[in-house]
């Protein structure tokens, strides 16, 4: 264990997307992941909205359904998958989910939170690691990537995308989900959702690392990518639920495909 | 009761930016080991109950799509009922199905089991007052079905054969009474079990990832989680019997009529017989029961015919109102029939049963629903009980099937609190209205007779308040 927190404090030198700010702020939370009414609340009733996007996303790219497990036969990656919980909802629909957090107190919470269940104990595991770390491993391994509130905390985006490049197999799918960054969602997402209402623990996010939807398409169509759906979301604080919404001043989706070796991608399943 | 609930559901929506303020479920003293749970099957979902309404809930998980790989557990302290033909004589038991109902019996395949053996529909429901010459009647002005009377014996067997067409999912467990239970701690700091522990009578374990308790209004599951109940116990028994007509008649109607000691009800059978729920006193209630058939037979026809709780003052405003009534809607009300006299009695077929009113305060907690009579008890007076909770049923197996089409862990309490939120709502107005009536008809008091005349024959005049 030594051995491996001196590799990575060499790695976070050099270019990778784990920043060692954001694994202390996480680190403090690392057993409050499941308590649905705690300071994740909002990121549990996300699931409402985020899981259908994924499942009739790729319900709708793939001709075989299985009665009760519309995702089976999946390989899906969780990047940065925190306390697991888009891990389990994926993996209860039948996909095999790989989770990944390089916050080792994240993993062994999602280990044992999932422990307890045999079907997702078999169909879900977790590794404490990076993205780069498992590149060289994992080439071209997932039919789907999914980055879910990730992309705000990452150091190098660019790293981050060629990475999800590489591990996605050609004509897979990215999800991914993040926040703008306006002076909406400033007020919003950092005085109102922090300081204010407290549906965010305070100090989780940085405005200067929200991430615009323009320039995150124009890095994802330069690496390899072609958004196909950029859907805007809205929290409401007072029944605490998520719903789509036409702006994306605030937290939007996308839904991305890797192209496919001849540059185009076609119309068949990942 | 309404009002405090309202106040709770408004607590319940301000507390949404944090925690919620009122009170977990106390921790029990004992909880689960995980090494001690692991030995014990897993269910996602397990039904303790096999009444109608615990048997419905579990067949209609069974043939829900995104169940498929789930497993399922039905807990029912009885033996297996289930028929290819029924006997001849019909049973006491009886239940007055709404058309909701059967559409959603249908869903999963019972209903066509129940057409097949035995069930009467009716057309019309004519209801009126003891005191008074007021009625009502209803009917559907295109002459479809206003309801269904079946057996309940006829219910549970349809029941029976849907559960066995799903057997691969469902596992019933028949003369299983479950003694124990035991609920999880929150689940974000666990190292002992986060399921539901059920323990058996024989002494056998099985974990859940969802209890559904629907075992009555005596409910055992209600009463080891805690849940406050508000319960009242009516002074009333209600007697059943199954009566012979004494002609054949095309027996399409519902009767009832409400006496100052309780509503007296004919439901049909067949052509020939009849279903009794006759309302009344315990002391009246056990009389009944007690005396000899022509006596009993007696009893019935003449509280259905006798008029001798008229008094004229009453008919005369009732008269009047009427002639009132006509120079607004010249059409008026339907034309009054006579209920069928009786000739006798089917021989065994008497009893009685305590009524009573009940309203759990919560039906949820995290991992636990409540349905059916677990739920809330009312009055028979107005053949509501198992249609309400068929309606809970239609109401939950909607929210945990849209919950496993999401991947949702089934035992969290975020969808089980919107099944809550629909049926209260929908339980709790039923249920005053029901309650309100049965208070209102038990007097003979002259002014709330009037005012109940008026109001019956005012709202069979003017269909928007039926």
């Amino acid at each position: 264990a030594l051995f491996r927190l001196a590799v990575r404090r060499l790695l976070s030198t050099s270019r990778s997307s784990v920043d060692s700010t954001e694994m202390r702020k996480f680190q403090l939370l690392a057993h409050k992941w499941w308590d649905e009414e705690g300071e994740f609340s909002a990121l549990h009733s996300m699931n409402d909205i985020r899981v259908p996007f994924i499942r009739d996303t790729l319900l709708s790219m793939s001709s075989n359904y299985h009665l009760g497990s519309p995702l089976s036969g999946v390989k899906i990656l969780d990047v940065g998958c925190g306390g697991g919980l888009l891990s389990e909802p994926l993996g209860r629909l039948g996909a095999s989910v790989t989770g990944i957090d390089p916050l080792e107190d994240n993993i062994r919470t999602a280990d044992q939170h999932k422990s307890f269940d045999p079907v997702l104990a078999e169909r879900v595991r977790y590794k404490s690691s990076s993205l780069e770390e498992i590149v060289e491993e994992s080439m071209e391994t997932f039919d789907v990537i999914v980055a879910s509130e990730v992309l705000e905390h990452v150091a190098d985006l660019e790293t981050f995308i060629k990475c999800c490049s590489q591990v996605l197999k050609p004509e897979g799918s990215l999800f991914i989900t993040t926040i703008n960054r306006t002076q909406l969602s400033y007020v919003l997402g950092i005085v109102v959702a922090e300081k204010i209402l407290g549906i965010v623990p305070e100090g989780t996010h940085e405005w200067e690392k929200f991430v615009p939807p323009e320039e995150l398409e124009h890095l994802l169509e330069s690496n390899g990518f072609s958004v196909k759906a950029v859907n805007g979301m809205l929290y409401n604080p007072l029944w605490g639920s998520w719903s789509w919404t036409e702006s994306t001043s605030v937290n939007y989706a996308v839904h991305a495909v890797r192209r496919g070796a001849q540059g185009e991608p076609g119309q068949g399943e990942p | 009761s309404s009002a405090a609930m309202a106040a709770a559901r408004g607590w319940r929506l301000l507390a949404a930016f944090g925690r919620r303020p009122w009170a977990r479920p106390r921790a029990p003293l004992r909880s689960v080991s995980a090494a001690a749970a692991a030995a014990a099957p897993l269910y996602d979902v397990v039904v303790s109950g096999g009444g109608m309404v615990g048997s419905a809930m579990a067949a209609a998980l069974g043939h829900d799509i995104h169940f498929h790989g789930k497993k399922i557990a039905l807990l029912e302290a009885g033996s297996r009922k289930e028929y290819d033909c029924m006997p001849d004589t019909y049973s006491n038991r009886v239940s007055s199905i709404s058309p909701g109902s059967a559409t959603f019996l249908s869903s999963f395949g019972a209903w066509d089991h129940v057409c097949s053996l035995r069930l009467k529909p009716f057309r019309r429901m004519q209801v009126w007052d003891a005191c008074s010459e007021a009625m009502i009647v209803f009917e559907k002005d295109d002459l479809d079905d206003m309801g269904y009377i079946v057996e309940n014996d006829v219910i549970m067997s349809a029941l029976t054969k849907q559960l066995d067409a799903v057997a691969d999912r469902v596992e019933v467990f028949y003369k299983s009474r479950a003694v124990g239970y035991t609920w999880p701690l929150p689940s974000h700091s666990c190292d002992t079990s986060p399921w539901v522990q059920v323990e058996l009578a024989d002494g056998r374990r099985l974990q859940t990832k969802l209890l559904i308790g629907a075992d009555g209004h005596n409910s055992v599951v209600r009463k080891e989680a805690e849940i406050q109940s508000i319960e009242h116990r009516y002074d009333q028994s209600a007697v059943v019997a199954t009566l012979h007509l004494s002609e054949a008649t095309d027996n399409n109607v519902a009767w009832q009529r409400f006496l100052p000691t309780g509503p007296i009800a004919l439901l049909p059978l067949s052509d020939t017989a009849s279903s009794l729920v006759w309302s009344t006193s315990h002391g009246h209630a056990s009389e009944l029961v007690a005396m000899d058939e022509e006596s009993f037979v007696d009893s019935i026809n003449s509280a259905f015919w006798s008029n001798v709780n008229h008094s004229d003052f009453i008919d005369a405003a009732g008269a009047t109102f009427r002639s009132a009534l006509a120079l607004l809607r010249p059409a008026g009300s339907g034309a009054r029939q006579l209920p069928p006299s009786v000739a006798q009695v089917a021989p065994g077929s008497r009893a009685a049963f305590p009524l009573g009113l009940g309203h759990a305060t919560h039906y949820v907690r995290p991992r636990l629903a409540l349905i059916g009579d677990a739920a809330h008890r009312v009055h028979p007076l107005a053949g509501q009980g198992v249609n309400l909770g068929f309606g809970d049923i239609a109401c939950l197996a909607h929210h945990l099937s849209a919950a496993a089409f999401n991947g949702s862990d089934l035992g969290s309490l975020k969808h089980l609190l919107k099944f809550e939120t629909e049926r209260q709502r929908h339980n709790v107005s039923l249920m005053a209205a029901i309650d309100f009536l049965k208070r209102l008809y038990s007097t003979k008091l002259t002014p709330l007779v009037l005012l109940r005349t008026w109001g019956l024959q005012a709202t069979n005049a003017l269909p928007p308040l039926k």
